[in-house]
């Protein structure tokens, strides 16, 4: 092993790592709605994009940060509700692939209306956190990646002890642990999915304001869906310690082979290297690391 | 508009099928000369299609508007949206080409104008790829119909290092420096790989290639490698939203912007402002300037977007790199025909007569400045067998705000790179099996 550059490792572990958790950010919005609907819900992506872009537009004409940020929860919320009215209350009872390609098809329209309503315009994103990096023992580490691991952090303590402690979030587990049983003792269905669905809407806006900062609000924010897809069958779909840790794996091990193994390929490996990952999960464990086992009567 | 060409299509399609004669589709429409558009308005590339389709556009407005049309041919146009996707722009094709009187096709995609090529040879129209397409399509005598006008990759990677060698004090000082060229993992990005190895072995710099991964919004990777690589310049050969997560990258890694020199598809504003400060002082190609200060540009504003009638929603864009780059393709396309018209006369062209004048497109300074366009583009010079007509090119700074132009005027090295050419155009016609044109078939034209 002489010769060898561990502090290059480090660093390229360490940014492996704080990318991952920006995979992470993505992955938690589906996880949410997976939990409590069995949904796996293509749109996260487009919604991430919608929140990201009305968010801008509202700062660029001149509202506040804050008003902005709550303008634009208040949209997503109520883009939830209609997304449970206009979609997902006719599909109730189809098959899971029928509310996937309705999520698909939902997927297009978000983004066809986010350009529609806001236009086709590239913008940047300034959230007042220098993205330069500081030395840490010879290690570069980026302070915007820093203060997105806490943002996720914060996030995922949040969100634990919100399905943990509070009536609607205990609502939401037991819709996901079996949704007859929860209708039978008078929780209201139509109502916990708008609920997580407007829940989703505010990962997506968090995750998008992110995102945006760092490559601009732009089209190719609801391509991010692509990153989180490996990092759900890493963690399990319906978990969001799996989600994290998920993220932290896909982007570590992702960094690490562009650098260590690409050149063997040909370069430019990270974009499948994570899906052959999560294919040799898949085969060892379904269920991802922290997903639930289903066990059905057949 | 698109209304009316349709409605005219059709009916022309329903004479044709009640057995009326049209013996020239031509004279029956002398006054109109076409342009079907595979433009992107919606999609992750909007952001330029708007722009260049935008910039397009207003100069055939302004022509038709000022002058009435070239010697008297009103010039129309309708648009397909393909969303850059080839199958769209491909569908997009089929249905556009029915229009009578189509002049030429500007798709401003490389994967659409690979895929149209042999259709576009089939139906003798011509093909403009402005800045972009396949570099050996500049070898007239296999490509007929394909124009990768202004410039080509191979000129594009010349431009390039010889800029780099300026900075250096000269080519030979390039001698043992390093240069990292990071580029897209798409066909368009790869394009260049060959011509950096070669130019590398000439000049005697070492270059490394790093391919980022489609659509290049995670770079941390490639620039920690690079950082570990420390090479004097990189060269960004990006497209959309990796060029702002590159320089946002390289600032985040500690790699000096003012060293990264950006290619012909990472030069534009959509490229720099979401990059914020990391983009100040980032230097890029272009093969025409950006602002509004240029008289055709002035023309313009007067003549369309003073009276409500220009295609940019946002004035605010008004002269940026794309709808530049937009007006001066469109200058390109109405001088092929008024050029063609000299010949065949001023009347509605055939795709191959339209073909002609692009074959015959010389623009020198004069001229240039006589169409309102000095300093925004330097000439251009089109011969039969060299369809990218030697175009200059000049490099450009972001301030933080705007660009500035910091070179002058700088011809690639065509000598070195068109024995390159010819011998890739020749492998592709052996592979066709496409006979060579000489001079001699340059004036035979289709009515």
């Amino acid at each position: 092993m002489t010769g060898f550059d561990w502090l290059f490792f480090t660093e390229v572990l360490v940014g492996g790592l704080l990318s991952g958790v920006m995979y992470s950010l993505v992955a938690i919005g589906f996880v949410l709605i997976y939990k409590t609907s069995g949904v796996l819900n293509f749109a996260q992506g487009a919604m991430l994009l919608f929140a990201a872009l009305t968010f801008v537009s509202l700062t660029e004409r001149g509202i506040n940060f804050p008003l902005a940020f709550v303008i634009t929860f208040a949209i997503m919320v109520a883009l939830g509700i209609a997304i449970e009215r206009a979609v997902l209350r006719p599909l109730v009872n189809k098959p899971p692939i029928t509310l996937f390609m309705a999520t698909l098809g939902l997927s297009y329209v978000l983004e066809g209306a986010a350009q529609l309503v806001w236009g086709t315009q590239v913008h940047g994103l300034d959230l007042g956190i220098e993205d330069l990096p500081f030395d840490i023992g010879g290690v570069f580490i980026s302070q915007f990646d820093i203060f997105a691991a806490a943002v996720a952090l914060g996030l995922v303590v949040a969100l634990s002890l919100f399905f943990r402690y509070t009536r609607i979030g205990l609502g939401f587990r037991a819709v996901a642990d079996d949704q007859f049983a929860a209708l039978a003792v008078g929780l209201k269905l139509n109502w916990i999915w708008a609920s997580v669905w407007a829940a989703a809407g505010l990962v997506a806006l968090v995750a998008g304001l992110l995102w945006g900062a760092r490559s601009g609000v732009q089209f190719s924010l609801s391509l991010i869906v692509l990153k989180a897809l490996p990092v759900l069958v890493l963690g399990g779909f319906d978990s969001i310690l799996g989600a994290i840790v998920g993220g932290l794996l896909v982007g570590a091990t992702e960094k690490l082979a562009e650098v260590y193994i690409g050149e063997y390929f040909g370069g430019g490996i990270e974009s499948w290297f994570a899906y052959a990952v999560a294919l040799v999960f898949l085969l060892i464990r379904p269920a991802g690391l922290f997903g639930q086992k289903l066990v059905e009567r057949v | 508009m698109t209304l009316f060409r349709s409605f005219r299509s059709t009916a022309l399609a329903a004479s044709l099928a009640l057995g009326f004669t049209l013996p020239n589709v031509a004279s029956a429409l002398a006054d109109e000369q076409h342009f079907p558009l595979q433009s992107y308005r919606v999609g992750p590339y909007a952001a330029g299609g708007t722009g260049f389709f935008g910039g397009f556009i207003d100069y055939l407005n302004l022509i038709n508007t000022r002058d009435g049309g070239v010697n008297g041919v009103k010039l129309t146009w309708s648009e397909g949206e393909t969303q850059y996707e080839v199958e769209r722009g491909v569908e997009a094709y089929e249905r556009l080409k029915s229009n009578p009187g189509v002049a030429a096709w500007n798709p401003l995609s490389v994967g659409i104008a690979y895929a149209m090529i042999d259709r576009i040879t089939q139906d003798k129209t011509p093909l403009i790829t402005i800045n972009h397409g396949r570099t050996d399509s500049t070898d007239g005598r296999v490509f007929p119909y394909v124009f990768p006008l202004l410039l080509n990759p191979y000129s594009e990677t010349s431009g390039i290092v010889n800029y780099i060698g300026s900075k250096e004090g000269g080519l030979e000082s390039l001698k043992g420096k390093k240069i990292v060229v990071l580029y897209h993992g798409s066909p368009y990005g790869k394009e260049t790989i060959p011509i950096y190895e070669l130019l590398a072995k000439k000049y005697g710099f070492e270059v490394q290639q790093i391919e980022v991964p489609h659509p290049g919004n995670e770079q941390q990777a490639q620039w920690l490698t690079i950082r570990r690589a420390k090479p004097d310049y990189v060269v960004l050969r990006g497209w959309g939203v990796m060029n702002p997560v590159a320089l946002k990258t390289a600032a985040k890694t500690g790699f000096p912007v003012d060293r990264i020199i950006g290619n012909v598809w990472s030069n534009s504003e959509e490229d720099v402002i979401p990059a914020g400060d990391a983009a100040k002082g980032y230097t890029a190609i272009t093969t025409q300037a950006s602002g509004a200060e240029y008289p055709v540009v002035k023309e313009i504003v007067k003549t369309l977007y003073d009276q409500g009638k220009g295609n940019l929603d946002d004035k605010k864009r008004i002269g940026s790199v794309y709808h530049n780059l937009g007006i001066v393709n469109g200058i390109l396309n109405v001088e092929a025909i008024r050029i063609a018209q000299q010949k065949f006369g001023k009347r509605t062209l055939t795709g191959d007569e339209v073909r002609w004048g692009f074959e015959h497109l010389q623009l020198d300074q004069a001229r240039v400045e006589a169409l309102g366009a000095k300093d925004l583009f330097h000439s251009i010079h089109v011969t039969w067998d060299n369809h990218e007509g030697n175009g200059y090119v000049t490099f450009q700074q972001w301030d933080g705000a705007k660009w500035k132009v910091v070179s002058d005027w700088i011809a690639p090295d065509w000598a070195l790179l068109r024995p390159i050419i010819e011998k890739s155009s020749e492998a592709y016609a052996k592979e066709k099996g496409i006979k060579i044109r000489t001079a001699a078939d340059v004036d035979t034209v289709t009515n």
